[in-house]
């Protein structure tokens, strides 16, 4: 499977005014590309830091659903803010890892999660329900899943390295990213 | 927030002494509401206070740049955070400053202890103690020694520069200025 399919399957099951923040790289030009959504907070860099994002959100609007675009080295980077979500256990958290199993947007150097089975490590850290998937075709039911279940939830989607470099970069700027995504969470 | 309400901002405050129960309670009604950080011994007593706290919640975070993104989700979704962190935590969130808070315009009041301060500290803190406020200055991110005088008026100036410009501000706090609970 592609990222991009992953995404595909993925995006019509979020509503309009769910929160989702992205990751840096790929994880955003590729949700970007695919539809542009208000709610949606794009990294342009700060890699690592969309899940404690994701927590903060998560923790302060309670009464929504918040999902996080997460890429493998993101989450590598910061495996530590498992445990920060393990620990605030926010029911409303949904994190979506696209797993390639490199660092695509630099060339595609290796990561570590081809030896590391990070839904085990978020399980082990206290997610309360974790997924991992490896076909398109399994991803809608795995995501509707874990949106009902109480969370904090985890799904890793393991995708093929073959992000397609003509993919269109975020046109918005950071302060207008800043500004949307707060109007359209309230 | 209108400037006359800015500077309204702890009138009231300066007749009371300045401790860490005080200082929280001020922060709380200046309506910050979410803590994350990570410990230092000169801000112990700070988190003691958050602890006992209805009002507002203090959330340990792993690493300072963590914390940074858990306040900027903070921000994001309507309530105002502080990022409670030793010197040393500035290293680490400094990538975090200047590639998301500083031009997404993400405002975070950091409360940061000085340790190191004049070479008189246990030798990991000594070149962050003599750099760090060059680091604040080099990156544009504006700040405040905080002390028992001037709170009231850094308080002011930190609330302009969050609300006005959504940017963060740093209050520096020395060893001493509040109580270290161990």
């Amino acid at each position: 499977m592609k990222g991009t399919e992953a995404f595909q399957e993925l995006l019509p099951l979020i509503k309009d005014d769910e929160p989702v923040v992205h990751a840096n790289g790929f994880i955003c030009r590729e949700s970007f590309a695919l539809k542009d959504r208000e709610a949606n907070f794009y990294m342009i860099g700060s890699m690592g830091l969309a899940s404690s994002i994701g927590l903060g959100v998560a923790l302060c609007k309670p009464e929504k659903k918040v999902i996080i675009f997460d890429g493998d080295g993101n989450v590598l980077m910061a495996l530590g803010t498992l445990a920060m979500i393990a620990g605030e256990a926010p029911k409303n958290l949904i994190h979506v890892v696209i797993d390639n199993e490199v660092y695509e947007s630099t060339g595609n150097q290796r990561s570590l999660s081809s030896k590391v089975q990070l839904e085990n490590v978020a399980k082990s850290s206290g997610y309360k329900n974790t997924i991992r998937v490896e076909k398109k075709d399994e991803i809608k039911l795995a995501f509707l899943k874990l949106k009902e279940l109480p969370g904090p939830n985890f799904l890793l989607i393991k995708v093929k390295p073959c992000f397609d470099p003509s993919t269109g970069r975020v046109t918005h700027t950071p302060e207008e990213i800043t500004k949307r995504f707060m109007q359209a969470i309230g | 927030m209108v400037a006359s309400e800015i500077s309204k901002i702890g009138k009231s405050l300066n007749m009371f002494p300045l401790t860490s129960q005080s200082f929280i309670n001020c922060l709380i009604q200046e309506g910050y509401k979410f803590f994350t950080g990570v410990p230092c011994s000169l801000l112990s007593g700070l988190i003691y206070e958050l602890e006992g706290q209805e009002e507002a919640r203090y959330i340990p975070a792993v690493r300072e740049d963590a914390a940074v993104g858990l306040c900027t989700g903070a921000y994001l979704s309507g309530t105002m955070p502080v990022l409670l962190m030793q010197n040393s935590g500035l290293g680490y969130s400094l990538n975090a400053f200047t590639s998301l808070n500083l031009i997404y315009n993400i405002p975070i009041l950091v409360i940061m202890s000085w340790r190191g301060k004049d070479g008189k500290d246990a030798p990991e803190h000594i070149i962050m103690g003599d750099i760090d406020k060059k680091l604040l200055q080099t990156a544009r991110m504006e700040y405040s020694l905080l002390n028992k005088e001037n709170y009231a008026e850094v308080l002011k100036k930190a609330k302009k520069k969050i609300y006005e410009e959504k940017l963060p501000y740093t209050l520096i706090v020395e060893k001493g200025l509040f109580d270290e609970r161990h």
